[in-house]
C-alpha cells in the first residue's frame, strides 16, 4: 500500500487507477419509491487514494450512506461507474476487498465476542489456528483482550463496537468503509474511538471511508473531507487536509482545523441543507 | 389469605414470611375456585340426587340432600375429592400394564403425543424454511397451510384413520399422524416468523463478506429463529396432546386418555371422565415442563441473559 499522495481533487488522477481505492465516474442513483422517483445520488465523481482516510459529510438525505452502500456493491448504482481496488464492486465484495463497520455494532447476541470476531474468518474458511490467532491480534488491537468470553450484552455500547471493528479487521481487507460507527455513543467516549481508530488506521495503512454528520469528527479524522447535499444527493465541495498521521485531538484548537471546519460549514449552507 | 399480600403495602405491619408473600396470591385462588367447584356440584347435582330421594320415597333433610350431592355415583358435576380419589385410585391401585390403570393410558397417548409432536415440529420447521427461502412457495403454500387448520380434525380424524387402516397403517401411526398434523402449524408460523427476524444489518454483514445461503442460514438464520422456535413449540406440545387424545375418540381405540373419556361417556361414568381429564392436563403441564427445560438449557448455551 501507497503512502497518502495529495491527488486531492477529482481530476486527472485517473491515470493512475491502480492506486487508487476508490474510483466513481458519473456515478447516479434513483430509488423507485410509493411516492415516486428518490434521486439518492446525482452524478458523483470521486477518487480516494489508497492509503488515505476520507470523511462523506452531510444531512440527512444527502446519500453518503448510499454512496457508501454503492462502494460496498449493498446498492447498485443506475449510471455511471465505479472501481474498488481497480475491480467493480461486485468483485471487490467477493474477493472480501473491504470490511464494513455499521452503525450498530450487530454482533451476534448469541456468540461470544471472540466467536463474533471469528465470525467472518469461519465464513470464509480460516483453519481454527488461524482463526485463534486473528481474533487474539485484533481484539488486542481495539483493547479487547480478557473480554474473550463475554457476550456482547455485557459490554458496554464503545466496547461492542470496538468488538465490531475487530471483526471487520480480522480479515485484514485493505479498505474500511465505516458508516457513522460512532453515531450512537456519547461524546467522550467518541473521542476516544476516534483517537483510537486514527491510530490504527496509522499503523495498518489501511484505506478508511468513514460518514459522519459531525464536523469536528470529519475535520479531525480525515485527509480528505467530501461534503454532500441533498436532493438530490450530490458532491459539493472536496476539502484536503494536511495534519499528520499522528494527529492528536490538540489539533482541534488550532487555526488550521477552525479553518477547515469553518469551510465545510459554509460548504454545507451553501447546498441549502439546513433551509427546508 | 388476602391480606397478608396486602399488608407489604402497610408501615410497621407483620412481616410475613417471602413464601407466603410469594405464593399467598395463587393460594387464594385455587381455595377460592375450589369453594365454588363445591357450590356448583351442590347446586348442580340437586336434582338428581333429590329425584333419588323422591323415587324411593325416604324422606330426607337438607344435610342428606347436600351430602349426597357430594357423593353421588354419576354426579352432573363430581365433587373435587371424588375426582382426586378416583384419580390416585385409576393411578395407583393397578399395576402400570392393566388396562384399568391411567398411567397405562396416559402412555399410550403420551406415545402416539411425542410421535406426532416430532413428525409434526420437524415438518414445521421444512415447510418454514421452505417458505422462507422459495418465494413462489410463500405465495402458494400458505393459504393452504392455513386452510388446513381450519378443516375440523374431529370430521376428518375418522377418514384418515380409514384411509390408513386400509393400507395396512394401525395403532400409532394413524394417531401420531393426526397429532402432528394438528400440532405443525404454530411451528411453521413461528419459524418462518424467526427465520426472517435477523436485522437487515446482520443480513448485510453477511453479504459484504459473501457467505453462502447454507452459511447465512446456519449461522444466522438459524440461531435467530430459536427463541420464536420454542414459543412454537410450548404451544404446539399442548395441541399434539389434544391432538392425540382427539385421534382417539372416533376409532374406538381401546387405550389411551381418549378411549377412556369415550368409555366413561358411554357408561355415564363423570368421575371417571374427571380424572381422565386431570390426567391430561398434568400431562400437558409436564409437556410444557420439558420444553422450557430445553429452553434454558439451550438457552444458557446461546448466552442468553439469565
Amino acid at each position: 500500500m501507497r503512502a497518502p499522495d495529495v491527488a486531492t481533487q477529482v481530476g486527472p488522477s485517473a491515470k493512475r487507477a491502480e492506486a487508487l481505492a476508490v474510483s466513481a465516474r458519473g456515478v447516479s442513483l434513483t430509488f423507485q419509491t410509493a411516492d415516486g422517483e428518490v434521486e439518492a445520488l446525482s452524478n458523483v465523481d470521486l477518487d480516494i487514494a489508497a492509503g488515505d482516510f476520507v470523511s462523506f459529510i452531510g444531512p440527512s438525505g444527502c446519500g453518503k450512506t448510499t454512496l457508501l452502500r454503492v462502494i460496498a456493491d449493498l446498492e447498485q448504482p443506475t449510471a455511471g461507474t465505479i472501481s474498488v481496488n481497480g475491480v467493480t464492486p461486485e468483485e471487490a465484495r467477493l474477493h472480501r476487498h473491504y470490511g464494513y463497520i455499521f452503525q450498530a455494532a450487530a454482533l451476534y447476541p448469541w456468540r461470544t465476542i471472540e466467536r463474533n470476531v471469528a465470525l467472518p474468518l469461519e465464513i470464509m474458511g480460516y483453519n481454527a489456528a488461524q482463526q485463534r490467532e486473528r481474533v487474539d491480534r485484533y481484539l488486542k488491537l481495539v483493547n479487547l483482550s480478557g473480554f474473550e468470553r463475554k457476550y456482547p450484552w455485557q459490554l458496554s455500547g464503545g466496547m461492542q463496537q470496538r468488538a465490531s471493528i475487530a471483526r471487520a479487521l480480522s480479515f485484514e481487507p485493505a479498505l474500511l468503509l465505516m458508516d457513522e460507527p460512532f453515531g450512537a455513543l456519547d461524546e467522550i467516549v467518541r473521542d476516544h474511538l476516534n483517537e483510537q481508530l486514527l491510530r490504527l488506521w496509522d499503523q495498518t495503512r489501511k484505506t478508511v471511508v468513514f460518514v459522519t454528520h459531525s464536523i469536528p469528527e470529519a475535520v479531525f479524522l480525515s485527509t480528505k473531507i467530501v461534503v454532500m447535499s441533498p436532493r438530490p444527493g450530490r458532491i459539493i465541495d472536496i476539502i484536503a487536509t494536511e495534519f499528520p498521521r499522528d494527529r492528536t485531538l490538540e489539533i482541534r484548537e488550532t487555526p488550521e482545523f477552525i479553518r477547515i471546519a469553518q469551510r465545510v460549514r459554509s460548504g454545507l449552507r451553501s447546498g441549502h441543507s439546513y433551509d427546508e | 389469605m388476602t391480606s397478608s399480600a396486602l399488608s407489604s403495602g402497610r408501615p410497621a405491619e407483620i412481616r410475613w414470611h417471602p413464601l407466603i408473600v410469594r405464593y399467598a396470591p395463587v393460594i387464594a385462588i385455587v381455595l377460592a375456585i375450589i369453594a365454588i367447584w363445591y357450590v356448583a356440584a351442590v347446586l348442580m347435582n340437586m336434582g338428581i340426587v333429590r329425584s333419588g330421594f323422591e323415587r324411593e320415597e325416604t324422606p330426607y333433610t337438607i344435610a342428606d340432600l347436600i351430602s349426597g350431592t357430594l357423593s353421588a355415583e354419576r354426579p352432573l358435576l363430581p365433587a373435587p375429592h371424588q375426582i382426586l380419589q378416583t384419580f390416585g385410585e385409576d393411578v395407583f391401585g393397578w399395576p402400570v400394564t392393566s388396562p384399568r390403570s391411567l398411567v397405562f393410558h396416559s402412555w399410550v397417548t403420551l406415545s402416539s403425543t411425542f410421535i406426532g409432536f416430532l413428525l409434526g415440529a420437524g415438518f414445521g420447521i421444512i415447510l418454514a424454511v421452505l417458505i422462507v427461502h422459495v418465494r413462489t412457495l410463500q405465495k402458494s403454500l400458505l393459504p393452504w397451510i392455513i386452510c388446513s387448520q381450519m378443516v375440523p380434525i374431529l370430521a376428518v380424524a375418522p377418514i384418515v384413520i380409514v384411509v390408513l387402516g386400509s393400507i395396512g397403517l394401525r395403532g400409532l401411526l394413524p394417531k401420531a399422524l393426526i397429532s402432528a398434523y394438528l400440532c405443525f402449524f404454530p411451528v411453521t408460523i413461528g419459524v418462518v416468523k424467526g427465520l426472517s427476524s435477523p436485522d437487515p444489518i446482520q443480513l448485510d454483514l453477511m453479504r459484504t463478506w459473501s457467505a453462502t445461503a447454507a452459511q447465512i442460514f446456519w449461522k444466522l438464520r438459524w440461531p435467530s429463529s430459536v427463541p420464536f422456535l420454542f414459543a412454537s413449540l410450548k404451544v404446539s406440545i399442548t395441541i399434539s396432546l389434544i391432538g392425540a387424545i382427539v385421534a382417539e375418540l372416533p376409532t374406538g381405540a381401546q387405550a389411551g386418555i381418549g378411549a377412556r373419556l369415550l368409555a366413561g361417556s358411554y357408561y355415564g361414568q363423570t368421575i371417571q371422565i374427571w380424572a381422565a381429564l386431570v390426567a391430561a392436563s398434568l400431562l400437558a403441564v409436564g409437556l410444557i415442563g420439558l420444553v422450557d427445560l430445553a429452553e434454558r438449557w439451550v438457552g444458557r448455551a446461546m448466552g442468553a441473559r439469565t
